[in-house]
């Protein structure tokens, strides 16, 4: 995440660092995403293929021509360009219209990563400040999910149903947990999701903390406090809608945003979940995980 | 401060005008009076309209100020400030109100809050209170346009972006959406962040090229001093 070519560098620990590092950690991760962009493949058609490659490669353009433009060294072969690409791609539906996409990129990799330092110096992770942006600023085409190809489910989404406080209609927790349901690219399966932070874990990428304390405390909450439906029942609603899993196991653990030491991942997976699930009570949009990740990070 | 012996100059005209404009312009070098700034950006119009009431305040103020400084006791000097400014500010909101109700409507609050805009206190506490009165109106116009130029561009950049229009005519078509969070208080912060970074940026390189010209100047003149000795 450094440059080795510093000579001092002043950081709170870890302080082994290696070349291929960031790379490495980068291919895990893009290799994690991939089972929930095959599923979004499955069940949307074509396109989020289209927008996640036109994503991927604005991010990379952006990165790689804004470090030109001020003459700094090119770190584009890390690869972490990619991965804010795809995980900006998973944050949007697949009817969005495709201009978005350099928008949010821009945003992410210019405004957020570069403008601040570069890899490794921002404070919020790129990816979920450009999904915010793009949220607010075109709300229009960030919510309109369309039925997903292979199975026809309900038209409104689960989290909108129950911030109505309605159980979703003819959507099961199976459904919700394989993916069978309209929703954002990247964030419909949440068992593809877990697949994916099982491979990060075991390639020792991530650690647990974050996504478990996150997880968990959105499932206590829900059980204490459900808005429809049986404790339990509505437990698992919750957890699987949503970009829930997408952020406590891919967002939420970004390096440079998030903790260093385990007892401070607990609690930013803690605070992660408890301003969740605030937010979906609360807050005036059905989802607050995005919210609720970047409050995080300016806290870290 | 006080300078009685030096005759006011046209060339001391341009100087103050160009310090209130670029140099040392209140928004984005001196970055004060944030809350107008960040709050009535939201379209070229509104920006206008809030940069002109604050440069009215701000010539009017300091001309009395710089009027009265010999008669305001110093330990009272910042009330009695505020008490002329709060009498312009009240006049010029008055004067809104009855020839401009739309841009008084759309600009609501904040046209009683130039009273607390602390580029007006500033340049009184700093420059009206010791300076003679003709360059105390001009320092207030110079730094009040400098606000006005400053709250334009914020005002046009966000319009375009979060309105697709420029003083309310659109300029992209039906077809374009714009980024509305660019007319929302975040987009406020992020214009005015980058605005500031790239003001930051040209001043430094003109500071640069300033020092290296120097530099060239005087490494050829001691070229020619040296060649003169042999």
């Amino acid at each position: 995440m450094t440059n080795d070519s510093e000579l001092l560098v002043l950081s709170s620990s870890p302080h082994v660092k290696h070349k291929n590092n960031t790379r490495r950690i980068m291919l895990d991760v893009i290799i994690a995403m991939l089972p929930a962009l095959v599923w979004s493949v499955v069940m949307f058609g074509w396109r989020p293929i289209l927008l996640t490659a036109v994503s991927v490669l604005s991010c990379i353009s952006f990165e790689y021509g804004y470090q030109r433009l001020m003459k700094k060294p090119t770190t584009v072969n890390d690869l972490s360009a990619v991965v804010t690409g795809i995980l900006l791609a998973f944050n949007v539906p697949s009817t969005a219209a495709w201009w978005l996409m350099p928008i949010g990129a821009f945003f992410a990799i210019v405004i957020v990563k570069q403008l601040f330092g570069g890899i490794g110096k921002n404070i919020v992770n790129p990816a979920i400040a450009a999904r915010i942006f793009l949220f607010v600023s075109w709300p229009s085409q960030l919510t309109g999910f369309n039925e997903p190809i292979t199975d026809a489910v309900s038209s409104a989404t689960a989290l909108g149903a129950l911030k109505e406080g309605i159980i979703p209609e003819g959507l099961t927790v199976l459904d919700m947990f394989l993916g069978l349901c309209s929703g954002c690219i990247g964030e419909i399966s949440a068992l593809m999701l877990i697949i994916g932070g099982v491979y990060l874990l075991v390639r020792r990428v991530i650690t647990w903390h974050i996504p478990v304390s996150f997880l968990v405390t959105v499932a206590v909450l829900a059980v204490i406090f459900p808005q429809a439906g049986g404790n339990l029942e509505y437990m698992a609603y919750a957890l699987f809608s949503g970009g829930l899993m997408l952020g406590a196991i891919f967002m939420a653990t970004d390096y440079t945003t998030s903790p260093v030491t385990y007892k401070g991942r607990l609690l930013f997976g803690f605070g992660c979940g408890l301003l969740t699930v605030m937010i979906r009570y609360f807050g005036a949009y059905p989802e607050g995980t995005s919210f609720a990740i970047m409050i995080m990070n300016l806290l870290v | 401060m006080e300078n009685n012996s030096e005759k006011y100059s046209v060339r001391s005209f341009l100087g103050q005008l160009k310090s209130g404009i670029i140099e040392q312009n209140p928004t984005l070098v001196q970055v004060l009076g944030m809350c107008p700034t960040l709050a009535t950006t939201t379209s070229l119009t509104n920006a206008i309209g809030m940069g002109l009431a604050t440069t009215v305040v701000l010539a009017f103020s300091n001309l009395f100020i710089s009027l009265l400084r010999k008669f305001i006791p110093k330990q009272v000097r910042i009330a009695a400030f505020i008490v002329i400014i709060s009498g312009f500010v009240t006049a010029v909101e008055m004067l809104m109100k009855a020839y401009f109700t739309d841009l008084y409507q759309s600009l609501g609050v904040f046209i009683s809050l130039i009273v607390v805009n602390c580029i007006i206190l500033a340049r009184a506490e700093a420059f009206a209170s010791n300076n003679k009165p003709l360059p105390s109106i001009v320092d207030g116009l110079s730094m009040g346009l400098g606000f006005t130029c400053a709250l334009c561009l914020l005002g046009t950049v966000r319009e375009i972006l979060g309105a697709g229009t420029v003083a309310g005519i659109s300029i992209f078509g039906e077809s374009f959406q714009p980024a509305q969070m660019f007319i929302m208080p975040a987009g406020a912060f992020i214009t005015l962040g980058c605005l500031i970074a790239l003001v930051q940026k040209l001043r430094t390189v003109s500071a640069e090229k300033q020092k290296a010209k120097e530099l060239a100047a005087e490494e050829a003149a001691d070229a020619s001093e040296g060649g003169n000795d042999q």
